[in-house]
């Protein structure tokens, strides 16, 4: 009987295996199919049957970070040949980059790229230092009404974006707030900070309490106990929560589309916005999706141990 | 460290710095300054607004004009129909996200080569932009050279400006977001199931659906029901995804419905009246969720 269990539950298992490797080779050719895009010839790109097999290159990066025109007329060989290796890719398409004077004129891109570095980067630090403190006052203080305002802060989260920007795009207008870094600053901030708050909770609430106790006793007040014991051991746990706000600054769309619209516009609402306009070249957008999710692709790596925490706002932590 | 140990011990009280209540409030009352400022403050500010005519396109007297605006929202049958739109998505989405995340975290949780890496893998869809994400499944829509439906054989299916179909292709595209999700929260109940149940089971020749209905989904739900209730949530608020997928008036959700009101047709009043209706809807699921959590966190 034993047996015959074992041999079954084998036969099983190696059905299980099969089946995740099929279902995990079904649920990643989405990325694989923007990340082979990225490297594309033009004509390439939509292709019937789907080209899958073909020589990289890295043509699509060159266009996404230039200016460019079509050509009108066959470029001058003298011209072509003087040229450095990447303008030659653009002429080989049939296109141009832009100069003024001598130099190369860049794409949006790089610009909006940066926005959303500046602007993920300042709200986070933000939204985590003072989550943190916030935290640690939740975790060590009675507070009356404690588990209502913790409600409160939470609920703010959960607020549908729109509803929230509707009322913060009009006083933006009146403070001129509008398509400015600091007004995106603000709202990422403000969203990302009762995120903070819970999550940092819950790493707050695994320090012994006992670390500080014995630091009071030694003749640290509460505040170096906080900065000299507190902080070092909720290292990780601050590294965690800034990775998370970090990505959720980094993929916000609806505030962007809404308050920015070119000086501080962040890359979610500009990638799309570049489909608009005219003939599409997939492998010039697949390529700036490519450099954008890159980071996301690499801090998830980071975050697997804390991801169940991170998504659950710190209620569970295995 | 060494300084602190001479200190004097009548200087103590001085040294003691602040009080621990001084503390408290000076670590928590910004931030709920700071939240009551940019989020209570903005939707009081609104609530006045939802009893007005006002558009914020035009320069003209704001009229007052009491509870008309709910009142006419509630009685056109086009707003009930977006909230049927939502009603639709979210079911067919969360549906969809719960049944494949816990199938392939019952697939999962079992001794698998490379499992670690597996998983993370699996969890990339979910951390990405959803405007990015709508984007280049837009590319996979294709109807004309879209590698889906090339590999399905269906011709040129045009998924996102078909009436019918475009609702299920954002759910679909939702689905693939969000189903590791649902696995996540799965495979963390799945492995705190204690072991010697199943065994127990076993000596007891418990039939697998009788283990499966009796010791591992009694154990595991707690867990699916926070996954449902936060994911439902979520789905009722989806915008980003849908808005960036299909124009098509059935896949019209009501957080669409509300851009366009506000910032399109520029009914600033009445959408701020909508924007209410919402917010009840979403505070009311969000007492419950975290009545959950809560509970969750106990155990």
């Amino acid at each position: 009987m034993a047996v015959v269990t074992s041999a079954r539950k084998r036969v099983m298992n190696r059905m299980a295996i099969a089946a995740i490797m099929v279902i995990a080779i079904i649920f990643l050719s989405p990325l694989y199919w923007i990340g082979s895009t990225a490297f594309k010839p033009r004509s390439l790109a939509t292709t019937v049957p789907p080209t899958v097999f073909f020589q990289p290159e890295i043509t699509p990066f060159i266009k996404l970070f230039t200016k460019r025109v079509q050509l009108t007329k066959p470029v001058d060989p003298a011209v072509y040949e003087a040229a450095p290796w990447y303008e030659k890719r653009i002429y080989d398409g049939g296109e141009r980059i832009l100069r003024v004077g001598p130099n190369i004129q860049l794409s949006q891109y790089p610009n909006r790229f940066l926005n959303s570095l500046i602007i993920a980067i300042v709200s986070t630090a933000l939204a985590v230092s003072m989550g943190t403190i916030t935290a640690y006052g939740f975790s060590r203080f009675k507070m009356p009404g404690e588990a209502d305002w913790l409600f409160f802060i939470l609920s703010t989260r959960m607020l549908p974006p729109i509803v929230v920007a509707i009322p913060m795009y009009l006083m933006y207008r009146t403070v001129g707030l509008n398509d400015s870094h600091l007004g995106l600053i603000i709202l990422y901030t403000a969203f990302n900070l009762s995120f903070s708050v819970w999550l940092m909770k819950g790493f707050m609430d695994e320090i012994p309490k006992e670390y500080e106790e014995a630091a009071l006793v030694d003749g640290y007040t509460r505040m170096q106990s906080f900065f000299k014991i507190v902080l070092p051991e909720a290292v990780t746990g601050i590294a965690a929560t800034s990775v998370f706000c970090f990505i959720t600054a980094w993929n916000e769309y609806a505030f962007a589309l809404i308050m920015t619209n070119r000086r501080a516009q962040t890359t979610p609402p500009f990638i799309p916005s570049q489909v608009g306009s005219g003939l599409i070249d997939w492998t010039v957008i697949a390529a700036g999706t490519l450099l954008f999710i890159i980071p996301v692709a690499v801090f998830t790596f980071l975050l697997r141990k804390h991801l169940l925490r991170g998504v659950t706002f710190g209620a569970i932590r295995k | 460290m060494a300084g602190l140990a001479t200190l004097h011990p009548s200087s103590r009280a001085v040294a003691r710095g602040w009080s621990d209540l001084t503390i408290r409030n000076v670590f928590i009352i910004p931030t709920i300054l700071f939240l009551i400022i940019f989020n209570v403050f903005p939707l009081i500010y609104s609530l006045g607004y939802s009893f007005t005519d006002f558009r914020a396109s035009v320069n003209e007297p704001v009229k007052f004009i009491g509870l008309a605006n709910y009142r006419e929202l509630l009685s056109d049958p086009r707003i009930w129909n977006n909230f049927w739109v939502t009603a639709k998505y979210v079911m067919v989405s969360v549906f969809g996200q719960m049944v494949i995340g816990f199938g392939l975290a019952l697939l999962l949780n079992r001794s698998i080569p490379a499992k670690g890496l597996i998983t993370t893998l699996l969890m990339l869809p979910m951390m990405m932009s959803a405007a990015v994400v709508g984007l280049f499944w837009r590319l996979l829509y294709d109807p004309s050279w879209g590698p889906l439906n090339y590999v399905l054989g269906i011709g040129d299916f045009a998924w996102l400006s078909n009436a019918d179909a475009a609702l299920y292709a954002v759910a679909l595209t939702d689905i693939w977001m969000w189903a590791p999700f649902v696995m996540l929260l799965s495979l963390a109940g799945l492995s705190a199931v204690p072991q010697h149940l199943y065994e127990a089971a076993a000596i007891d020749r418990a039939g697998t659906w009788y283990t499966f209905s009796r010791i591992t989904l009694p154990l595991v739900a707690p867990l699916l029901l926070i996954a449902l209730i936060f994911r439902t949530m979520e789905a009722f608020k989806t915008f980003d995804i849908a808005y960036i997928l299909s124009t098509q008036p059935t896949t019209e959700l009501v957080s669409i419905k509300l851009y366009k009101f506000a910032f399109q047709e520029w009914q600033t009043g009445k959408s701020c009246a909508l924007a209410y209706i919402v917010l009840i809807m979403v505070l009311a699921i969000t007492n419950i969720y975290v009545k959950y959590l809560n509970k969750a966190k106990e155990r």
